[in-house]
């Protein structure tokens, strides 16, 4: 198979479109950033693709919701195509808001718009905040996570905060190994405790699934450490190589089409 | 059509964060702890809709079902009146936006609601208050201290009187003319202040000549243009004017005071640089612009949003941010914004609430105010915030400072700009609205307690969305060559853009072209609205149908709004009526200079005495360890976590050297790097030099003393010294004031004399003048004059990012140097300031050893021999030491024994007080690993620089004194340090 094509979807407001794209190109894809309202205009676009990435930004500035208006107009407008493009053997990533966009859109975890069995809410810090994590992956089968272990990424949100309807569902993700990311650091009973799980999620949930294990939504930023010099501390450290731990996500995705 | 209103509380069971918020911000302020707040933010959404349409929308756009939960009704529906918990007592209070600001999330709901394929006609969003535990006057005060602004925002008790959206309403055309020709000098200058056109009286006399000559009067947008572009925001003609200047040397005058300080050195430096001139364009531009690579050139520019910061800090600092990136994306042919800085000055977050003037808000209030505006924005935007600073002070009470930079990256080709006769004149970005009139005038005011009521127009908040969508735009049809020139509409809106794009050619503007946010604004608002995130293009004909075409796939809004057309005058049309005519001869040179006086008497130098009483101060009774542990919790020095967390700096993934570093991601970085090229090493850095403590000793030395700050903390991180550009942003008190002018010459001239020496021009300034607060007390005028303050932003280059170090200190083991000689330096320092001491030297600057000395550093960098290195700043020795240690989780011991000074006749007590405290300028510590000792000190042969003492394993700053006592002068525990350097501003 040739370079897979990626469509890195824009929306206004959208802001790690380019890096992104950077970042698939860098793992050998051929990334294409396209605005939204070429795919309002022609909803079979996206099957030209083999991977679709929802980048991370303020899709429609968050207004009422992180990614609520974004996710509404997929949903409306899309829903059709981008269920054929999960049942073609595609991949679908989103990436902090692009994760808010596929949750409240219903195409990570299947559900009507406002009845969506889970959701990203506002921090319970109240605020916005931009800081590393060391993140931890807690399940097999998902093709972005492929190999890894374990994984330092940046987050930087205010509404990340993963929380489930009820705790059983929260059970029944977890035994379809679809909470495939979670933060990881000092806990009390499980909980792992502010900073380290950053918003308060449930679970301490980063990165979710779907049952294919070929979408798969994150709150922290792979796009943000390609280079060991993303890292806060690479001048802590003495290293040769070049590296950061987000690029293996891209290169496991382009992976998959060879 | 009916008024639905949607009301959204937390689920059964979830906190109200809302709620707890408001409560707490009562209790910081002092207010009460006694409140109790349950909060919901709501919808008004006026259409053709029914019960089951609205309830659909709530359910599926405007609130979380999992998290929240949603009462729908009519307007008039008591349900919408019940509080939430049943709780009779409870007032209820809810807060509106005023008519006509910008109101983002109404926006985009209204367009979501929209793609529902409903009928809907406006929205608007309030804020919804239950209120228990206030006495009736309390509630009113809690009210307008932490629930509402009233500059933009309108609180009403009880239950909404609102019944129908209204959207303006239409004008009636009406040309008005100004009858000034028969004024007299006091009618002339109460015009010029009832009309806020703030021009002098000479400058009114200009007017009234030119118009006798023409046998006409003005009409009203003639004047509102010239008053615009008079004005000291968009003119800066007091330090571009007639200075006559004193001081103890004797007198001098000027032309153009800042031509020939800063400009001069700048053409200075670019003469000696030759072939190897590396400044592209300065002082020209919207921006500063020099060369970065064979490829590219990178913008810097730093502008002030005080005035508006003061009455509205969330708008203000919301529309400062904004407004400067616009600047980037204004020069050339368009900039992309990279990286974000931003500095802000504040009274102390703990001033009593009842010290506080009438008409200003809590410096608490303000300070998180600006910090959200800078987040939403800027975040928003995608330009990661790097760098900032925020310095504190009683006299920014009324008058808080806000300044924003932003880096911006340009093609070199495309670094020059030039429209043409016949181009179309395009308005692209937001529409116009009635938000902002009076800006540029109301900016070069002096604020006083009625500030708010007066200008209240003069205050927006942004719409950062708006602004991302024209930059994704503006790039796309900058790369396809799809117009000639562009500017940005800042002050003075449409009057500032065109007046300037067409002061060689000429243009014909036609008015009621410009699409508006609402009906109803006259021709003169049209033109003089400062809305924001608009731009204006110069496009040729054969280019428009592109260009239209790119922005309608992107949904962005550009229209024909004029033409350029080669008569040397401005033409303003409405709906074929000329209501404008001026020559831009007169509109650009005929403001008649400003001729001001400056004096300057340099103070005595006083001996460091108690502040209370002047006695003599005693070494002997600071204790060190008890000196480090206060400097390291106040104010200027804690840690400004809080705020940086807030910031994205890490969007567009350049990010290499952060704001906060070390081991647990906390240390304070000496300088931001960014890499703005994915495909390339070559890094950018910027950093900061300010401080206003300096100045009330002498501003030159102020002045001298932030270049030098700015200049150290790039090198501190791997700049090249000799390829690092710097900003003036002189903020000032009442200028008019000789005293005033004086101590700003005094500054300016130091910025000549160190830019020169050290090589670094200036490439961009801005100034804000007047930065008083006037209030009545007991029937007398009161005022409060902000310390001079000038900040210097600097702009760096590194040519491979992967030399950079950082300030944590990294082994055990390693040696540590002090670089850079100490003196009985203590004038404005923060040692003085925590023994509340007043006098002493204040710190200089030897610029021959400073240059050897930045020059040997970066040397020693670039070979890979220092693994850490730290500038010595506030705190001086001991600070910058024991910040090293914490943020890298290392212990430090060191001696006082062989550092470098010019101490010998100091008392041994204030010879090591000064070794430990003083703020010398031009000073660094270095980790250096032992291996690298030798090539270390070979490279800085010729510079101070000494080996002080090593990392340790044990966690402790350890001092020891001279002479080779084993008694440590300071030991204190690095969690110690650290708890105390964070602990103030952890909020």
């Amino acid at each position: 198979m040739p370079q897979p094509r990626v469509l890195v979807l824009r929306a206004p407001g959208t802001n790690c479109d380019q890096e992104t794209a950077f970042a698939f190109a860098q793992a050998g894809g051929r990334p294409e950033v396209v605005h939204v309202n070429r795919l309002l205009e022609n909803p079979r676009l996206p099957l030209d693709f083999q991977i679709l990435c929802v980048p991370g930004g303020f899709s429609y500035g968050d207004d009422i919701a992180a990614g609520r208006i974004l996710a509404n107009q997929l949903h409306h407008h899309l829903a059709q195509t981008l269920e054929e493009f999960k049942a073609a053997e595609r991949l679908i990533l989103g990436i902090c808001n692009g994760f808010q966009v596929l949750l409240k859109s219903g195409l990570l975890l299947a559900g009507e718009l406002g009845q969506a069995p889970a959701t990203l809410t506002w921090n319970d810090s109240g605020r916005y905040e931009d800081r590393w994590t060391l993140l931890r992956v807690a399940a097999p089968g998902c093709v972005f996570l492929q190999g890894i272990d374990r994984l330092e990424l940046p987050v930087a949100h205010a509404e990340g905060k993963f929380v489930t309807r009820d705790t059983q569902l929260l059970a029944e993700l977890e035994a379809r190994n679809q909470l495939v990311l979670r933060y990881e650091g000092r806990e009390i009973e499980g909980q792992v405790l502010y900073p380290a799980n950053p918003n308060g999620s449930q679970a301490n949930v980063a990165g979710v699934c779907d049952q294919t294990g070929r979408v798969l939504g994150l709150m922290p930023h792979p796009e943000r450490h390609l280079f060991a010099t993303h890292h806060p501390q690479w001048t802590r450290r003495n290293q040769a190589e070049d590296h950061g731990d987000g690029a293996r996500l891209f290169q496991n995705a382009v992976k998959f089409f060879e | 059509m009916t008024l639905w209103e949607v009301d959204i509380y937390p689920a059964e069971g979830l906190p109200d964060q809302a709620g707890r918020q408001a409560e707490s911000e009562a209790a910081d302020l002092g207010l009460t702890t006694a409140v109790s707040v349950r909060a919901a933010r709501g919808y008004l959404i006026q259409g053709d809709l029914d019960r089951t349409q609205v309830e659909r929308l709530a359910r599926e756009l405007l609130a979380d079902s999992l998290v929240e939960r949603t009462v729908v009704a009519r307007r008039g529906d008591a349900v919408l009146d019940q509080p939430p918990d049943g709780d009779a007592v409870a007032a209820q209070v809810h807060v509106l936006l005023k008519p006509g600001v910008t109101d983002p999330v109404a926006q985009s709901a209204e367009q979501a609601i929209r793609d529902f394929d409903l009928e809907v006609q406006a929205v608007r969003t309030l804020r919804k208050y239950w209120i228990a535990g206030l006495e009736p006057d309390q509630l009113t005060t809690f009210c307008t201290r932490v629930l509402a602004n009233e500059s933009v925002e309108r609180v009403v008790h009880g239950p909404l009187d609102v019944d129908r959206l209204e959207f303006g309403s239409a004008y009636d055309f009406q040309l008005v003319t100004v009858p000034i020709r028969e004024l007299d000098d006091a009618a002339l200058e109460q015009l010029s202040r009832t009309g806020q056109l703030y021009l002098s009286l000479v400058e009114m006399q200009t007017l009234q000549a030119h118009f006798r000559d023409l046998g006409r009067d003005p009409t009203d947008i003639e004047l509102e243009t010239l008053a615009q572009t008079w004005s000291e925001h968009c003119s800066h003609k007091t330090l571009a004017g007639r200075i006559a200047y004193q001081d103890e040397r004797g007198s001098r005058q000027f032309e153009n005071m800042l031509k020939e300080t800063i400009f001069a050195a700048t053409d200075q430096i670019r003469r000696q640089l030759g072939d190897q001139d590396w400044c592209v364009s300065v002082f020209e531009d919207n921006a500063g612009v020099i060369r970065f690579d064979e490829q590219y050139n990178v913008v810097f520019k730093v502008e002030t949003h005080n005035h508006p910061s003061a009455l509205e800090p969330y708008g203000g600092a919301n529309t400062g941010i904004g407004g400067v990136i616009r600047d980037p994306m204004g020069t050339g042919m368009g900039a992309k914004p990279i990286c974000n800085t931003d500095v802000f000055c504040f009274a102390p977050p703990d001033t009593p609430l009842d010290q506080l003037p009438p008409g200003v808000l809590h410096p608490r209030r303000v300070m998180k105010g600006v910090v959200a505006g800078v987040r939403d924005y800027g975040n928003r935007m995608g330009i990661p915030t790097v760098n900032g600073a925020i310095y504190f002070d009683p006299r920014y009470l009324g008058n808080p400072l806000v300044y924003c930079g932003t880096v911006g990256l340009l093609p070199c080709e495309l670094s020059h700009k030039q429209p043409r006769a016949g181009d179309w004149i395009v308005a692209l970005g937001g529409r116009t609205g009635r938000d902002g009139i009076h800006g540029a005038t109301f900016s070069s005011a002096e604020l006083t307690s009625q500030s708010e009521s007066i200008s209240g127009g003069a205050v927006q908040i942004g719409n950062a969305i708006t602004e991302k969508m024209m930059l994704d735009v503006l790039l796309a049809a900058r790369d396809r060559g799809l117009y000639h020139a562009v500017t940005d509409c800042g002050a003075g809106g449409f009057s500032s853009a065109v007046g300037e794009m067409g002061e060689h050619i000429g243009a014909e503007v036609w008015l009621e072209r410009a699409p508006l946010k609402y009906q109803g604004l006259t021709y003169t608002e049209i033109w003089i609205s400062e809305a924001q995130e608009r731009m204006v293009l110069s496009v040729p004909p054969d280019k428009w149908d592109a260009f239209q075409a790119l922005s309608e796939a992107e949904g962005v809004e550009a229209t024909i709004i004029g033409r350029f057309v080669p008569t040397g005058r401005l033409q303003l049309k409405y709906r074929d009526t000329r209501v404008g005519d001026l020559s831009m001869e007169f509109l650009h040179g005929g403001r008649p200079p400003v001729v001001r006086e400056a004096r300057y008497h340099p103070q005595p130098e006083e001996p460091l005495v108690r502040r209370s009483d002047g006695a003599a101060w005693s070494a002997a009774e600071c204790d060190p360890g008890q000196t480090l542990l206060q400097i390291l919790g106040s104010l200027n020095v804690a840690s400004k976590e809080w705020v940086i967390r807030q910031y994205d700096h890490e969007v567009q993934a350049g990010s290499v050297i952060k704001p906060l570093v070390g081991e647990a991601n906390d240390g304070p970085s000496d300088a931001a790097v960014v890499r703005p090229r994915l495909d390339s090493h070559r890094g950018l850095v910027v950093a900061c030099g300010m401080n206003p403590r300096f100045g009330d000793c002498d501003p030159y030395a102020m002045a001298a003393s932030a270049i030098d700050e700015a200049v150290r903390n790039c090198v501190a991180v791997g700049a090249d010294p000799t390829r690092i550009a710097i900003l003036d942003n002189f903020c000032w008190g009442y200028t008019d004031r000789p005293e005033t002018l004086g101590s700003l010459v005094r500054a300016a001239l130091a910025c000549h004399d160190v830019a020169l020496a050290y090589g670094t021009p200036f490439i961009s300034g801005k100034d804000s003048l007047n930065n008083e607060f006037s209030y009545q007390q007991d029937g007398r005028k009161q005022t409060i004059s902000i310390p001079p303050s000038l900040l210097i932003s600097a702009l760096g280059q590194v040519g491979d990012v992967r030399r950079c170090v950082t300030m944590d200190l990294k082994a055990a083991g390693n040696r540590i140097y002090q670089i850079g000689m100490t003196h009985a330096e203590w004038g404005g320092s923060h040692f003085a300031k925590v023994h509340q001491l007043r006098g002493g030297r204040v710190p200089g600057v030897d610029t021959a050893v400073a240059r050897g000395t930045f020059a040997a550093l970066h040397q020693a960098i670039q070979a890979g021999c220092v693994r850490a290195c730290h500038d010595l700043s506030e705190g001086g020795l001991a600070v910058a030491l024991a910040e090293m240690a914490f943020a890298g989780g290392w212990g430090a011991e060191i001696r006082l024994d062989a550092l470098p000074h010019a101490l010998a006749d100091a008392p041994p007590a204030e010879r090591q007080a000064a070794l430990l405290f003083a703020e010398s300028n031009s000073r660094f510590l270095c980790e250096v690993p032992a291996e690298c000792q030798e090539a270390f000190e070979q490279t800085l042969q010729g510079v101070p620089c000494r080996h002080i003492g090593q990392v340790t394993e044990s966690p402790l700053v350890k001092i020891l004194p001279a002479g080779g006592g084993q008694e440590p002068v300071v030991a204190v525990e690095l969690a110690a340090l650290k708890q105390a350097w964070q602990a103030p501003l952890h909020w």
